[in-house]
Order: C-alpha cells, then structure tokens, then sequence
C-alpha cells in the first residue's frame, strides 16, 4: 500500500489561515488502512482543526467527505455539485489522490493534508516498512524475493558493501541490510549462484528518473 | 602494461609495493595538500587520494590528484559513486586520464547519512562494481557502456577495496572474485587488525586462486592511542579491533602509545610481507603522514624500486 504520516497541525492551521469554509477530503484507499487519511481520520482531523481555529477566535466550516479513491476520477466526481460552495479543499489521501483532485477542479485550492511515504507493508499495529520503489524493472526472482533497490540504502547491486555488521546497515542499527538479507535467503533457496553474477546497469528509465510515467494498456482500451 | 603506472610496473615487476593515501583539506588551500604530499614522497609507489570520504565536503580527489603528482608523487584517484551518475563518473574518469592519473580505486562511497550534508540525494546510478567494469570497457574496448567509439580511451590501473572483517563474512571472498572477474587488476583492503581473521580471509582466497587473479595490498592503519583503537571499534562500521590488540597499546602509558601504534604497525607489515598472496601494503596514515617514513622505512620496505 502507499503509505503516509499526517502533516503537523500547526502547519495545517497555516495553510488554511485565508479559509472559513472547506472540505476536508479522505480516501478509503491505502490510507485508510494504513490510518492516516480514512474516514476516522477526516472526523478526527476536522474536529481538531475547528477547536484550534476557535481557540482563535475564528471560525472554521468544514464539510467532511470520504470518498471511495481519489485517484479514479468517478469518485471524484461526486465532490463537483457541492464543491463550489467551499473555498478549499485538505485532502488526505496520497500525493497521487491530491493532484488528481487539483486537475479535476481547477478553480478550487487543493491542500496536502499529509505527507505521502512510500510503497509499504504493515510491519505490526502502527509500524509500516517500505518495500517498493516502483522502479518498473522488477529482479525480485533473482535476488530471494528481497529488492536491492529499496532495501538497501545504497541500492547497489552487488552487496553488501563494506558497512554491513551483524546484519545491520551501515545507516542505523535500526535498519537491516538489505543485501545480507538477500543472502540468508539465497542460501535458503539454494540459489547462490545468482550471487556470482555481475548484473547489467541497471536502467533508471523506467525508474521516475526516465521522467513521469505512464501505463498504457492497450487490451484494455 | 594496462596502464604504464609507477604501481602497476612495481607490481609487475614482483616488488612488495607500498601506497599511501592522502586526504584532500576542508577548503580550497592547496598547500595541505603540498604538505601532506612532501610526507608522503619517495615512500611509496603510489599515493591515494580520497573522494569526500565519510560524506564530508572536501578539496575533489581529482584536484587533489594534481597537487600530489606536482610534488613528484603518483596519484591514485580514488572514485565513489554515491555522488555522481554514469554521465558524471565517465567524464570524470577521461579528465582524470587526460590529464595523466593512471590509478584508480572504484568505491561506493559511505552513505551521505555521515557527513556534513544528510539531507544530500544520493546517486548509487551504478555500484562500484559496475564501475570498475565500466572503465575496464572504456580501457580495453575503447567504447562508452553505450557502445561509442571512445576519442583515445582512459588508462587506469583498475582498483577496488575489500573489507574482509564486514558481514556476512562468508560472501566476502565470493565479491573478491566478482571484482576480479568485473576487472579490477589490484585491490586495497580495509584497515586490518584481525590478522586471525585476514589469515582466514586468505587462505580462502588462495583456494580459489584468487591471489594469481588479482595483486592484493593489505591495508594498515598505525594506532595513535588506546582512545582511537577503543573510538574506531566502536563507531566505524566494518572496523574489527581485537581486544588484544587494544589491550596492547593500552597497557602502555599514554604519552608513550603513540611510539608503540607505530611498532605495532611495523610487526604487522613485517607479517604481512611473509604472507604468500600479499603483493603489497596499503599505509593509511590519517592525519599522521608525517609518519610514513618512520614506518615504511622499519618495515625494511625504502628506498623504493624505481623501474623504468
């Protein structure tokens, strides 16, 4: 899933200062589950940001939706009959969710209501991990299922590099090597022999670096 | 000759070599440099010079590399490639030929997560391995990775280092082979202090022949005192000391630490110079250049061989 944190509320109180009256947008997408832009989180986000603003002596409309995605834009349009009666929209949905509000509704601001993480699984009730960069050329199947890519800080290729002790990245005692991970579990595999192979360059292209992406399929146009 | 260096001929020649290494200053003065360099000449075959080592902003290596050829001192270009994508790195590598540095060292570089700029991106487009195979491509081939047509290709004797004491140890010799087999022609190691564990890294190498492949430099570092062997233990990753080697220096008293790291250091190259597969040693002196002298010269290893 795509993971997220919520953005501190004195930012937020900053970034809605010019408005009275808005919309503060969930999603019940991956950041439902990973609980920081559902449904529970828009009724707690709202209820807190109406007490700041009124500790201040200004008053704060807020019209709390949660819409199924925001990044498929039939959901989206169901905003469009009331969204003209608001000023601004915070939505906690991903960055993804964010700006595909924004493109929908171009007269209206948009505001990021959390900060997006990244691709991630749920380690245990409020821990998540990433896993993913989404660097479309995946090589899971030749490194025991474990991504060079992301798990190590590096992202080298042919790890782990010289700051690998007791199984920890040179970064943090916090965070396991990537690359000695992908050993253990070679060994379990019994696939070694991928280890003693020099890759190919890896090819950022279809990595973000080749520029913002997009799938086309035809089968399904 | 791949390159015609001053290393790479004593090498060939069948001499014990020795380098040393450098480390460009915090700011633009180039008599550190000078300095450091005048410390460092006539004691060894080859001088390295560090590329922003532990992500700290420093003098650039390549620069580096001409003020240390300037005082009569062959450089030895040290390459990371946390800083810099393919593009960056083959420019990089043809000024550094063009203007006559002839040995290398590709590296990965500490994470950018140690120095001066955390927030930095970091680079990693290829691993040190694949960047020694890019320059071997360029050297042997006279191409790009892209397949073009070089205008006169770079020539580097082709360096790498190992670190025989990080984990898993069991992958250790297996990634010497990988450097080897991408092209790397000497390789420098970490600082050894675990000489138990450097014995055993050996022997394993030699199994697989690996010591005939490749010309190993064993890389030492002298202690200065109890405080730093306790300092670097403890906080640089993949840095193995044995309490034993500790104790030794610590039972000494302070003022006289200093004198008995460097004894320390001697007795080990003199180890060293004894073991079948070692080609030579690696000297890194941080900060204590003028040092050098005093240990190469007791480990019986000046004046050095000039070969034409």
């Amino acid at each position: 899933m795509i993971t997220g944190t919520p953005k501190p509320i004195e930012e937020l109180l900053e970034m809605l200062e010019p408005y009275e009256n808005i919309i503060v947008a969930g999603c019940f997408g991956c950041v439902t589950v990973c609980r920081v832009g559902g449904d529970k989180e828009v009724q707690v986000l709202s209820s807190t940001l109406r007490l700041a603003r009124e500790a201040k002596g200004k008053n704060l409309q807020i019209r709390e939706v949660c819409l199924e995605r925001q990044c498929d834009p039939e959901y989206l349009e169901l905003m469009r009959p009331y969204l003209e009666e608001y000023q601004a929209v915070l939505s906690i949905a991903c960055g993804a969710g964010i700006q595909f509000l924004a493109e929908k509704f171009s007269k209206t601001p948009i505001l990021p209501g959390i900060n997006t993480g990244f691709l991630g699984v749920t380690e245990r009730q409020g821990e998540w991990t990433e896993r993913c960069q989404g660097c479309g050329d995946c090589v899971l199947h030749l490194t025991g299922g474990i991504c060079p890519v992301t798990r190590c800080a590096k992202s080298i290729f042919h790890g782990p590099c010289g700051g690998s002790v007791e199984g920890k990245c040179e970064i943090s005692k916090d965070v396991k090597c990537g690359w000695q991970l992908i050993i253990d579990r070679l060994k379990s595999l019994d696939q070694m022999e991928n280890y003693g192979k020099i890759k190919p360059y890896k090819g950022w292209d279809s990595s973000r670096d080749g520029g913002p992406r997009r799938i086309l399929r035809e089968d399904m146009i | 000759m791949k390159s015609g260096s001053n290393l790479e001929r004593v090498l060939s020649a069948g001499h014990f070599s020795v380098t040393a290494e450098c480390g460009p200053p915090r700011g633009a003065d180039p008599d550190v440099v000078r300095e450091k360099a005048a410390y460092v000449k006539d004691n060894v075959d080859a001088c390295n010079v560090t590329d922003n080592q532990t992500s700290v902003v420093r003098m650039s290596s390549l620069a580096g590399c001409m003020l240390v050829r300037e005082t009569g001192v062959e450089p030895l270009i040290q390459m990371v490639v946390r800083d810099r994508n393919r593009i960056a790195l083959q420019s990089d590598l043809l000024g550094a030929s063009a203007l006559g540095v002839r040995n290398l060292l590709c590296l990965s570089g500490d994470h950018q997560k140690f120095g001066d700029d955390p927030q930095a991106k970091n680079v990693f487009d290829i691993d040190s391995m694949q960047l020694i195979h890019m320059v071997k491509t360029m050297r042997d081939e006279g191409v790009f990775p892209s397949g073009e047509k070089l205008e006169g290709a770079p020539k580097f004797y082709i360096g790498c280092a190992v670190n025989p004491f990080a984990d898993p140890y069991d992958i250790r010799v297996p990634r010497l082979k990988l450097k080897i087999d991408a092209g790397a022609d000497f390789v420098q190691t970490q600082c050894i202090y675990n000489m138990e564990t450097f014995i055993k890294y050996m022997e394993d190498a030699k199994k697989e022949g690996l010591h005939e492949k490749i010309k190993i430099l064993a890389g030492v570092t002298p202690l200065k005192s109890a405080g730093m062997a306790k300092f670097m233990n403890r906080m640089v990753a993949g840095i193995d000391i044995p309490e034993a080697v500790i104790k030794r220096i610590a039972d000494e008293p302070k003022e006289k630490q200093a004198e008995k790291g460097i004894e320390m250091c001697i007795e080990q190259i003199h180890e060293l110079k004894e073991m079948e597969g070692i080609a030579g040693v690696h000297v890194m002196a941080i900060e204590w250049e003028e040092k050098l002298n005093e240990i190469i010269g007791g480990a019986g290893l000046l004046p050095r061989p000039v070969i034409e």
